[in-house]
């Protein structure tokens, strides 16, 4: 390996794709290089897909959460997959599809967050991140037109402005904002419904957590790829917190705690 | 009717080297020196936006000296190569060595081939697990490499800030002590160190995955205000100026 070293004209600029691209490195490129992978040829094998995620906005920012099964066919393929994962210091990215290319574009947007900050010396915007993972959604385009569909859900506290944003996407980088909630996935019609009916505007912590995660006890009960919680197990959805101090996770017990109390609820009708 | 002129080559490499150590002379000097947690880092520089001390990856910072476009670009090919790296194998296998190795291959290409050498000198740091495994890489503008484990002194004067961090070096010290240590020896015994003048950086082991911070100004007059380690190090250097 030698140092990159680019003239200014040519240089990346402060895009980790970009130097990737200059190094002669393709993530999200087809084995073949004229791209012509069939799609019978790749899903003669089992591929592993994730499933329920889901974000709400709260009085101090945004709850995130994201349920642990993957899936490969009928079968589970894994039992406690992260599906929710830090971005940048005030953001995280949720993903839902195809597992492969899905953490792929995680780690490859994780690095182009902190591949910016380090080059220019300063964090790219809230706004500016939810570009930058548009433009690696779109990127995936030639995989998710194979199936491979990857739909991440991303969130984070707009320092700039002091509020919990979320974002949302479609397989062709379509980015849309959402005022309060949002949630994708094969349960998300589920989990969408639940976090509806029990949204208010100044949810306290507390509330936003087990909103989220009602909503993905919902969805477990409806969608057989979404995973509920595996006591025998110990297993628990990943929850999240993003708001001012930046993104924290909800301890497992904490997230045991309000499941117990969803349950209890449930139990009383 | 010119002729070409025939030049030694001890000439001309005599010429490049006087050349790059004049000119990086010009410029203010830097300290990093090893404390408790870890590397502490320590510029004059009165910019607050333009810096001289930057991070590379998870535990490796990097700083420089000179001229600023040549040592700017060279960060920023750190970044690069340490990012790419990372991608491509794991976080674990970007190292300060391999990519003092590469710095030095390209400068000293520089400095060989090139009609113009590079007027910096860097240093590229990387904080170890536990203390005693902290690595400080020194790299001058011919591609030589001189590896420190105590402090590093980077710059003009080098020799005289030498001296004052070999009299007043305690292994050990907290970063308090390390701070006002590093900034008593760029200032000199005229002059009293003032925190605006300072840009201070750290890689502490207890900063999590990435150890790289920039301390605010406050904290930097904190430790310049302190006592403890500070006293300790205007003490040892006017024993040295007494015996």
């Amino acid at each position: 390996m030698t140092l990159p070293m680019f003239k200014p004209e040519d240089g990346p600029g402060p895009s980790f794709t970009e130097v990737l691209r200059k190094v002669g490195i393709h993530p999200f490129s087809p084995t073949r290089p004229d791209g012509s992978v069939t799609s019978e040829g790749l899903r003669s094998f089992d591929i592993r897909h994730g499933t329920t995620i889901v974000a709400i906005r709260y009085a101090d920012g945004v709850v995130m959460a994201g349920d642990r099964r993957a899936t490969a066919g009928s079968s589970i393929a894994h039992r406690t997959m992260e599906k929710v994962h830090q971005a940048g210091r005030h953001s995280a990215v949720a993903i839902a599809g195809a597992a492969g290319p899905a953490m792929e574009m995680v780690k490859l947007f994780q690095l182009q967050l902190e591949h910016y900050e380090k080059v220019e010396g300063a964090p790219i915007s809230l706004e500016g991140q939810a570009n930058q993972l548009s433009q690696m959604v779109r990127s995936n385009l030639q995989m998710a037109l194979q199936g491979f569909v990857v739909v991440p859900l991303f969130a984070g506290f707009d320092t700039r402005r002091g509020v919990g944003r979320i974002y949302t996407y479609d397989p062709t980088g379509g980015r849309y904002e959402e005022t309060d909630f949002h949630a994708d996935g094969s349960g998300g019609r589920d989990a969408r419904t639940t976090v509806k009916l029990g949204w208010r505007p100044d949810l306290s912590r507390e509330e936003a957590i087990e909103l989220a995660v009602n909503a993905l006890w919902q969805a477990a009960d409806e969608d057989s790829a979404t995973g509920g919680p595996d006591t025998v197990r110990g297993i628990y959805p990943t929850v999240a917190t993003i708001n001012a101090e930046g993104f924290k996770l909800v301890s497992e017990q904490e997230v045991a705690e309000r499941f117990a109390s969803v349950v209890a609820g449930v139990n009383q009708r | 009717m010119s002729m070409p002129f025939y030049v030694a080559p001890e000439q001309f490499m005599k010429d490049k080297a006087d050349f790059a150590r004049k000119n990086i002379a010009r410029g203010r000097p830097l300290v990093a020196t090893v404390y408790t947690d870890g590397i502490v880092i320590c510029a004059e520089n009165q910019s607050k936006s333009l810096h001289k001390i930057s991070e590379i990856y998870d535990r490796i910072a990097f700083a420089g000296v000179g001229r600023y476009n040549e040592f700017d670009s060279l960060r920023r090919a750190g970044v690069q190569h340490a990012d790419v790296k990372g991608y491509q194998f794991s976080r674990e296998d970007v190292e300060a060595r391999s990519l003092a190795n590469l710095y030095a291959q390209y400068m000293g290409n520089v400095f060989t081939h090139e009609v113009k050498p590079l007027e910096v000198e860097i240093l590229v740091a990387e904080v170890g697990a536990v203390a005693g495994e902290d690595q400080m890489f020194h790299i001058l503008y011919d591609g030589s490499v001189v590896d420190e484990d105590r402090y590093s002194v980077l710059g003009g004067e080098a020799e005289a800030i030498s001296g004052r961090m070999r009299d007043t070096f305690q292994g050990g010290w907290d970063l308090n002590g390390a701070v006002s240590a590093a900034a008593k020896a760029l200032s000199g015994p005229e002059r009293e160190p003032v925190a605006a003048d300072l840009e201070v950086a750290v890689l502490a082991r207890t900063n999590g995955r990435r150890a790289f911070r920039r301390l605010e100004d406050d904290e930097v007059a904190s430790a310049l205000g302190s006592s403890g380690g500070a006293t300790a190090g205007v003490d040892g250097g006017s024993q040295v100026e007494g015996s």
